[in-house]
C-alpha cells in the first residue's frame, strides 16, 4: 500500500520539483547509465551555453515517469525503439520528431531509417536512433562453453543452480526463438502469441529450479558472474566484455538462435520544453568523435556514422570475437511492442515466479 | 522470647563508600519499629536487605531465628510497602490484593475470601472491582498494605509510603497506620526522615545516621534523653551553642560559649572535664518566659533581652528573644494562656531555664 | 485576541490538512478511481470492478497476498520475540552509560539506507560469501552453502530492517513502568516468570502493539527486501504491485492491489487491537 502512495507522491513532488526547474535553457534528461557520460556534458555545456540534468533509469521507469506527468518533466528521453509505438499509442506521451532539425548524415542511414520506419505512428516520426546492442548469453567459457550454446541450454543439468536471467520480457523472447518459433511474427495476433508464450511459460517454469536467482539489476548479475557463482547467463552484450576485461574466460556469446538487438532512441517528451536542446543535444551527440566517448563510456556502440574509427581497439577486438559476421546477420532486431502485449507476457512472468 | 527480625553486625559498602556499618538490633514480635534519618543516611540499605534486594557485604538477618540471608526476596516471610506503593496499575483492587495469594497457587474462591475480607479490615468493603486510578491517596495507602498484609508475613517493610500525601491526611494516615499495625498485629519496621511519624508510631525508634545507629529507644528516650549531640540536634527542636566548658561540678557543669556567654548546663553521666570544646541543646520549651527576673530565682540560667520576632504557629508559637550581652538568637516557646497576648516586637523580656534543661555534649568533629 | 487565537488555530492547522490531504487523501482517491477503471481498447476505458475480479479469480494473486501477509505477521512475532528481550535488558537492567551506548547500537544500522543493509546481508548470506567461507573453514560444512534466495533469508532481512522500530516502543514503555513495581512483583511470591506475565507484559502491552503495528505494516509494505533476498521464490505484493504499475504499464489493476494491500493492513490492524483489546489512542499515546 504504502509503496505505490510513496511513488505517486515521489512522482506529484519530483514533478513539481522539476516544473518549477523547467525552461529552455535547460535540458532535462531521461536516459539510461553511461549515455551521458559528464566529459560529453560538460563539452556540450561549453560549446552551446545549455545546462544539462541527467536522470538515469529503465525503459519501464521512463514510461512510468512520463505517463505519470503525462508526458512531462523531461524534454529528451532514451526508450528503446520498440517501445514508442505502442505507449503513444496508449498513453500519448511522446511528441513527433521534426525531422528538418536533426543532421541525418551522422546517423548510418540503414539504422536511422529503420528505427523512424519502427517509430512512425499516424505518419509522424518520434524516434531517431542513439546506442545499439544486443541480449545474449554471458558465460565463464572455460566451465559452460561446451554445455550452453542457445538460451534452452540454460536448462541443462550440467549446469543445475548455477545460471541465472532475468525475469523480463527478453527472456521470453529469447527462449521463443531457441525453442524454434518466431515470437516476433506473432506480434500482431494476441492468440498465436498467447500460445507461444504458454509454451515458453511451461518450459521456463520446469528451468525454475536450474536456476540460481533471477536477476535484478547489472550489478547484481556482474557480482554473480565474477564470483563464480553464476557460470552462465542471459545478459547484454556490454555486460559480457565488461567482465572480460577483468576475466578473459568470461565473454559474451551469440546463441545459436540469434542474439536480440535493440536500439535506445532519443525522443521528445510530450510536455517537453526545451526542444532546441534536445535537437542540439542529438546533433552533438551524434558527432562522431563524441558519439566515441559515449561508446567507450557505455561499452556499446552508437547510430552515429564514422564513430567506429575513434572506438577502442580492445572494445572492437571483444565485438569482433563474440560476433563472427554470420552471428551478426543472425541479431534479431526488436519490431515495435504493440500495445497490450506485456499484459500477456505479464501472466507469464507472474506464473513462473510463483512456480516451485 | 526470639525477636521477629534480628540484623547482626549487617554492612553493606558500594565499592569504597560504605552505606550501613556494623548495624545490630533486634525487633520484639509484634511492635512498630522505626528507622529514622536524613536522607542518604542509609536506612533504605537496610530495607532492602531484609527484603532480600540487596545481599549485605557482611553480618547476618534472622527473621524469626532463621537466618534468610540465602533465601530470595520471593521466598522471605517478609513485605514491603514501597515509597511510591508499586500498586500494580494493570490490575485491579482485587486482583493487586490477591497477587501474592495467587503466587501460593491458592484457590481461587479462598483468594476471593481473603482479599474481600482484607477490604474490609481496611475499611473499604466492595471495592475489588475498582481500578487503582479511582482511589484517594489514602485509600491507596490501606490497599498497598492490604495486599502485604493477606500474605501474613512474619515482618512487614514501610519505606516512607505517607511520603506522597499532603500533610492533613498524613497527619490523619499516621493514627490509622498505627491502629492498622495493631489490628493485624504484625511487626512492622517502618523508614522514615519525618521525625513525627517515627515518634507517633513507634514503639522503638533507631536514629540513623552515616550509615550507623546513633540511638535506639523509645519516643520519650530519644526526646527526654538523647545521648549523641547528633539525636539531640535531629529530634525536636532546641537551641544549640558551642564553646569550651570551665568547670564541671559532678553532673552539673559550666561552659562559657564561643560568643562569651557563661551558662550552665548537664552532663548526664556523660565524661566531660574542663577544658573540653563541647555543646549544649535546650529545647525551647524549658526556657521559662516573664516579665521581670523575680520569678526566676530557681534556675541557674537567667537572660535579659529583646523580643525580635514572634513567630506565631498556634500551640506550638515561639518568640526569638535576643540576649542584650552576647547579641544572640533564643528561641523560646509562647505560652498560649494569654498572658502574653500583649507581647510585641521590641519587648523587653526576661528568659530562664535550669541548668538539668542543658543537655551538654563533647563537640564533635564539624 | 479570541479572533487572534482562532488564527493562529487554522495556521498551525493549515500544513497538517495540507499534509493530509495532498499527500493522503488526494492519491489515495485517485487511486481508487484508476482502480475502478478498465482498459476496453486503445485509450478507452469504462468503469467496472474488472480489476478486483482479477485480484480475486487469479489464484496466484490470493496466493501471493496470503503469503505476505502470513510472512508479515510472522516477521513481526519474531521481531517481537527477539526485542523484548533486548528491550528489557535496556531499559531495565543496564545503567548509565552503557544503555546510552546498547540503544544507539540498535540505532547504528539505520544510519544506512535500506538498500546498503540488504546488500550487507546478501555479502554474508551468498553461496561465496562470509557465512558460507567460514562454515568451510570450521569444517562444519564440505561446500559451499547458499544461504539466500529463500524464505529465511526474507525473514532474517525483514526482522533486522525492523528491529529498531520495535525497541524504541518497547524500551519507553518498559522505562516508564517502575522498578519497585517489579521489585513489588517479587516481594509478594512472584517469580521471574509470573513478574513477566502478570506485570512486565501488560504494563507493556501498549509499546508491544504499537511496535508490532510498525512491524507488520513496514513488513507488508516492504519491497527491497523480500525482492533482492528472496531471489526467484521472493513472491511479495508490493513486487507484484510495482510490477503491474512500472512493468506492465497496468495502473488499473496495481491499483486495485494497493488498495486490497490497503484493506488487508487495516484488518490485520484492526483484529490485533481488538484481540488485545488495546485501543488506537491508547497505542499511539
Amino acid at each position: 500500500m504504502k509503496k505505490q502512495t510513496v511513488m505517486l507522491t515521489a512522482v506529484s513532488l519530483a514533478v513539481a520539483g522539476f516544473v518549477s526547474a523547467a525552461n529552455a535553457e535547460t535540458l532535462r534528461l531521461l536516459t539510461w547509465g553511461g549515455y551521458a557520460p559528464e566529459d560529453v556534458i560538460e563539452l556540450f555545456e561549453a560549446e552551446t551555453g545549455y545546462t544539462v540534468e541527467v536522470t538515469k533509469s529503465n525503459n519501464e521507469e521512463m514510461i512510468a515517469k512520463l505517463r505519470a506527468t503525462g508526458g512531462g518533466g523531461f524534454d529528451l528521453a532514451q526508450p528503446s525503439q520498440d517501445r514508442i509505438t505502442g505507449p503513444q499509442l496508449e498513453f500519448g506521451i511522446y511528441k513527433p520528431i521534426d525531422m528538418s532539425k536533426i543532421d541525418k548524415g551522422q546517423f548510418i542511414q540503414s539504422m536511422l531509417e529503420a528505427t523512424m520506419g519502427n517509430t512512425t505512428v499516424e505518419g509522424e516520426v518520434y524516434g531517431v536512433p542513439h546506442v545499439w546492442g544486443t541480449s545474449g548469453l554471458v558465460m565463464n567459457t572455460a566451465m559452460a562453453a561446451d554445455t550452453v550454446k542457445d538460451y534452452t541450454d540454460l536448462c541443462d543439468p550440467a549446469v543445475a543452480g548455477k545460471v541465472s536471467y532475468r525475469l523480463k520480457r527478453p527472456t521470453l523472447i529469447g527462449f521463443a526463438f531457441a525453442m524454434g518459433m518466431d515470437p516476433f511474427a506473432a506480434y500482431g495476433d494476441a492468440d498465436a502469441y498467447s500460445e507461444m508464450m504458454s509454451k515458453v511459460e511451461a518450459k521456463l517454469i520446469d528451468c525454475k529450479a536450474n536456476v540460481k536467482t533471477y536477476w535484478g539489476g547489472g550489478d547484481e548479475l556482474m557480482g554473480l558472474v565474477r564470483s563464480g557463482e553464476v557460470v552462465a547467463s542471459m545478459a547484454w552484450d556490454t555486460g559480457g566484455w565488461k567482465l572480460n576485461a577483468d576475466n578473459p574466460d568470461i565473454t559474451f556469446v551469440a546463441p545459436a538462435s540469434g542474439a536480440l538487438g535493440w536500439i535506445d532512441t532519443f525522443v521528445l517528451p510530450a510536455k517537453g520544453q526545451a526542444d532546441d536542446a534536445a535537437y542540439a543535444w542529438i546533433n552533438f551527440v551524434m558527432r562522431p568523435e563524441i558519439a566515441a566517448r559515449i561508446t567507450a563510456a557505455a561499452g556499446n556502440f552508437t547510430a552515429s556514422q564514422g564513430a567506429d574509427a575513434f572506438a577502442e581497439d580492445a572494445l572492437k577486438a571483444r565485438y569482433q570475437a563474440s560476433f563472427p559476421p554470420e552471428a551478426v546477420d543472425n541479431i534479431k532486431w526488436y519490431p515495435p511492442v504493440p500495445a497490450g502485449l506485456e499484459a500477456i507476457e505479464g501472466g507469464v512472468l507472474d506464473r513462473v515466479k510463483a512456480a516451485q | 522470647m526470639t525477636p521477629d527480625l534480628e540484623s547482626i553486625r549487617l554492612t553493606k559498602r558500594f565499592g569504597d563508600f560504605t552505606a550501613v556499618d556494623d548495624v545490630s538490633f533486634a525487633v520484639p514480635a509484634g511492635s512498630f519499629f522505626s528507622i529514622l534519618g536524613p536522607s542518604g543516611c542509609g536506612k533504605t540499605t537496610i530495607m532492602r536487605m531484609i527484603a532480600g534486594f540487596l545481599d549485605p557485604s557482611s553480618g547476618d538477618i534472622e527473621i524469626k531465628g532463621k537466618s534468610v540471608l540465602n533465601v530470595p526476596p520471593n521466598k522471605r516471610p517478609v513485605n514491603m510497602v514501597f515509597q511510591h506503593l508499586a500498586l500494580f496499575p494493570m490490575m485491579n483492587i482485587a486482583d493487586n490484593i490477591g497477587y501474592g495469594l495467587r503466587r501460593r497457587k491458592m484457590p481461587r474462591a479462598e483468594i476471593a475470601r481473603k482479599v474481600e475480607e482484607a477490604l474490609e479490615r481496611i475499611g473499604l468493603p466492595g471495592i475489588g472491582n475498582r481500578k487503582i486510578n479511582e482511589l484517594s491517596g489514602g485509600q491507596k495507602q490501606r490497599v498497598a498494605i492490604a495486599r502485604c498484609m493477606v500474605m501474613e508475613p512474619d515482618v512487614l517493610l514501610l519505606d516512607e509510603p505517607l511520603g506522597a500525601l499532603d500533610l492533613k491526611l498524613r497527619e490523619h494516615m499516621k493514627i490509622e497506620l498505627k491502629s492498622l499495625q495493631a489490628a493485624f498485629d504484625t511487626t512492622f519496621i517502618y523508614i522514615t526522615h519525618d521525625q513525627s511519624e517515627a515518634l507517633v508510631m513507634s514503639d522503638q525508634i533507631a536514629v540513623m545516621n552515616e550509615g550507623r545507629f546513633e540511638q535506639t529507644g523509645t519516643g520519650q528516650d530519644l526526646y527526654y534523653r538523647p545521648e549523641t549531640a547528633f539525636v539531640a540536634g535531629f529530634i525536636g527542636e532546641s537551641n544549640r551553642w558551642r564553646g569550651r566548658i570551665e568547670r564541671v561540678m559532678g553532673d552539673e557543669l559550666e561552659m562559657r560559649t564561643d560568643t562569651g556567654m557563661l551558662m550552665r548546663g548537664a552532663t548526664h553521666g556523660r565524661g566531660l572535664k574542663a577544658g573540653d570544646s563541647a555543646e549544649i541543646f535546650v529545647r525551647p520549651e524549658a526556657i521559662r518566659l516573664a516579665r521581670d527576673a523575680s520569678n526566676f530565682e530557681d534556675f541557674d540560667n537567667r537572660i535579659t533581652g529583646r523580643v525580635t520576632s514572634l513567630l506565631f504557629n498556634g500551640a506550638a508559637s515561639r518568640i526569638l528573644v535576643r540576649d542584650a550581652a552576647a547579641n544572640e538568637e533564643i528561641e523560646v516557646n509562647l505560652p498560649q494562656s494569654g498572658e502574653y497576648a500583649s507581647l510585641a516586637r521590641g519587648d523587653e523580656v526576661q528568659i530562664g531555664w535550669s541548668g538539668a534543661q542543658g543537655n551538654c555534649f563533647a563537640a564533635g568533629a564539624d | 485576541m479570541h479572533s487572534g487565537a482562532r488564527i493562529g488555530f487554522f495556521l498551525l492547522l493549515t500544513p497538517l490538512v495540507l499534509w493530509l490531504a495532498l499527500l493522503i487523501v488526494i492519491p489515495h482517491i485517485d487511486m481508487f478511481l484508476v482502480s475502478m477503471r478498465e482498459r476496453v481498447g486503445v485509450r478507452q476505458y469504462e468503469t467496472s470492478f474488472a480489476n478486483y475480479l482479477t485480484f480475486f479469480t487469479e489464484p496466484l494473486y490470493i496466493r501471493t497476498f496470503v503469503r505476505t501477509a502470513v510472512m508479515s505477521v510472522l516477521a513481526t512475532i519474531i521481531t517481537l520475540l527477539i526485542a523484548f528481550p533486548v528491550s528489557l535488558y535496556i531499559a531495565k537492567i543496564v545503567r548509565g552509560r552503557l544503555q546510552q551506548v546498547l540503544f544507539v547500537l540498535c540505532l547504528i544500522p539505520f544510519y544506512v539506507s535500506e538498500l546498503v543493509r540488504t546488500f550487507g546481508w546478501m555479502i554474508l548470506l551468498r553461496e561465496t560469501g562470509l557465512v558460507s567461507n567460514l562454515l568451510q573453514w570450521t569444517g562444519l560444512a564440505d561446500q559451499p552453502v547458499e544461504m539466500l534466495y529463500n524464505d529465511a533469508a526474507i525473514m532474517i532481512g525483514l526482522v533486522y530492517t525492523s528491529m529498531l522500530f520495535m525497541v524504541v516502543p518497547l524500551v519507553t514503555t518498559l522505562e516508564s513502568l517502575d522498578d519497585s513495581v517489579i521489585e513489588a512483583g517479587y516481594d509478594l511470591g512472584g517469580n521471574g516468570f509470573s513478574v513477566l506475565r502478570e506485570i512486565i507484559i501488560p504494563h507493556a502491552a501498549p509499546g508491544i502493539v504499537s511496535g508490532s503495528i510498525v512491524v507488520f505494516m513496514l513488513s507488508l509494505g516492504n519491497y527491497l527486501t523480500p525482492t533482492m533476498l528472496g531471489g526467484k521464490d521472493s513472491l511479495w505484493f508490493t513486487e507484484m504491485i510495482y510490477n503491474q504499475f512500472i512493468v506492465r504499464f497496468n495502473w488499473e489493476l496495481g491499483a486495485a492491489f494497493g488498495f486490497m494491500l490497503l484493506i488487508l493492513s487495516s484488518v490485520i490492524v484492526w483484529s490485533m487491537l481488538k484481540l488485545t483489546r488495546q485501543s488506537l489512542e491508547e497505542t499511539m499515546a
